[in-house]
């Protein structure tokens, strides 16, 4: 998006009203401002090429970026600071600046590309999907969706009061909601980037069929007499907002406004979490962990969950502490249930339901999905 | 002119409030931005997401914040 572009369109909307454009002069076009104008997408249209050049030189930048990053960190470290390596704090400092680099640039690719995919899933698209889903079929589709669909925590009620209004079965609106905030992009680039691709495919399989299994089970326990009780009253008819159209354009845009907007506001948390891996590199002997979170305490998974449930992080803020303990000899799957319990059930987002939600239902919901954290943790510990 | 914002109160739905209240500065108009925050009242518009930005009774905008430009285009159709 050039400046000439902004300029026409700043041009455009100069006091000239809604003409519906039909000229090639495209500061009258942008004058009718239903942004899903024909105007609005010719417009678009036009960007494109431009667009993709720009995209393709983005992509060339970042690869070279990351590539200079190992010698880049090393050469830091060791000529410029001139630390030696062997040192703690040449390992510590090291590390830092090799990781904090690193999983910036992948979670700003991450996040751009899941900005794109997720202008495709509006909670509208995704609610007309799983209306009229059997409850089996319709739990695995809310799971999968919840990974897709942007959510914040804060619209949890509208959503839940949408998806209920058109008869989305209980059961599957929850598994939506366990899905929505516990698998999550941010969370699974830092632990790809951090621990590969084996930890980060364990954390999205385990994710969802937690939210998958306990939005089933939910489901069973037929809980609707603990919904409030207006909740179905104020089921209506009448015309809902369709959502609007995307070009290509707009979804680049999209893009870059969630990269701006998820990394613009998570980076202090990422490099701080790093900052103290780092420290916990360099300095925390290996093992320390391992008496307390190890495998043969078989009661450091409830205790995480227990600790972990109240406690409200995001999980760019959560994943460093997660590789500290992990350094330092605690059970993966004992950490993988206290990271979970951290995301996915907050005490905020509980304090909103309960605007629809009786506390009995609250309760129970949360005593499923830790119950599933509880069993995937027990399992990792298990088998691994 | 009637605008609202409608959203719970979070951060997001504080900033498209001060945003609106920008573009209306910018273009003069003098018209209040009223909240909407009570859950029912909300949901009277059949969003799935907040904020919402809603000029004259209609949703124009779901689910994100706006920039003050962006508000100036809509409110000047």
């Amino acid at each position: 998006m050039g400046a000439s572009e902004r300029t026409r369109r700043i041009g455009g909307s100069l006091g000239r009203a809604a003409m519906d454009g039909g000229g090639d002069d495209m500061s009258t076009e942008t004058a009718c401002c239903t942004r899903d104008g024909a105007a609005t997408r010719r417009e678009a249209a036009a960007r494109t090429p431009r667009l993709i050049a720009w995209l393709a030189l983005g992509l060339a930048a970042w690869t070279g970026l990351y590539l200079v990053i190992e010698p880049g960190a090393a050469w830091v470290t060791h000529r410029l600071l001139g630390l030696p390596a062997g040192t703690r704090i040449g390992s510590a400092v090291a590390f830092f600046l090799f990781e904090a680099p690193k999983v910036l640039l992948l979670l700003a690719l991450v996040v751009f590309g899941v900005g794109i995919v997720r202008s495709f899933f509006t909670p509208e698209r995704t609610r007309a999907i799983l209306s009229g889903k059997r409850e089996s079929v319709g739990n695995v589709l809310a799971a999968l969706l919840g990974v897709v669909t942007p959510f914040c925590s804060c619209s949890a009620v509208p959503l839940f009061l949408g998806f209920v209004e058109v008869g989305i079965p209980l059961g599957v609106t929850l598994s939506f909601l366990v899905s929505a905030p516990m698998v999550n992009e941010v969370a699974l680039v830092l632990l790809f980037g951090l621990f590969g691709w084996k930890v980060a495919a364990l954390y999205l399989a385990t994710g969802l069929a937690i939210a998958v299994v306990s939005g089933f089970v939910l489901g069973r326990l037929r809980l609707e007499r603990w919904v409030e009780g207006w909740v179905y009253e104020s089921m209506r008819q009448g015309a809902s907002y369709e959502g609007e159209r995307l070009g290509f354009a707009g979804r680049v845009d999209k893009g870059v406004e969630s990269v701006r907007d998820v990394v613009g506001k998570v980076w202090p948390y990422v490099l701080a979490g790093i900052a103290v891996g780092a420290f916990i590199h360099g300095y925390v002997p290996e093992g320390l962990m391992a008496g307390i979170m190890g495998k043969q305490a078989w009661w450091s998974v409830p205790l995480a969950v227990v600790i972990g449930v109240p406690m409200y992080s995001n999980a760019a803020g959560i994943i460093p502490v997660v590789q500290a303990l992990l350094g330092k000899g605690a059970a993966l799957g004992t950490v993988l249930a206290f990271m979970m319990s951290v995301i996915a059930l907050s005490l905020p987002e509980m304090v909103i339901l309960r605007k629809v939600l009786r506390p009995q239902l609250i309760a129970t919901f949360v005593g499923v999905v830790a119950a599933g954290i509880l069993v995937v943790g027990f399992l990792f510990n298990a088998v691994l | 002119m009637r605008i609202q914002v409608l959203g719970t109160g979070c951060a997001k739905c504080k900033q498209l409030t001060a945003n609106a209240e920008q573009a209306l500065r910018e273009l003069g108009l003098d018209a209040p931005v009223e909240k909407v925050e009570d859950v029912r009242e909300i949901m009277k518009f059949r969003i799935l997401s907040t904020p919402a930005l809603v000029v004259d009774g209609a949703v124009r905008s779901v689910g994100r914040v706006l920039s003050p430009q962006a508000i100036r285009e809509l409110l000047r159709v």
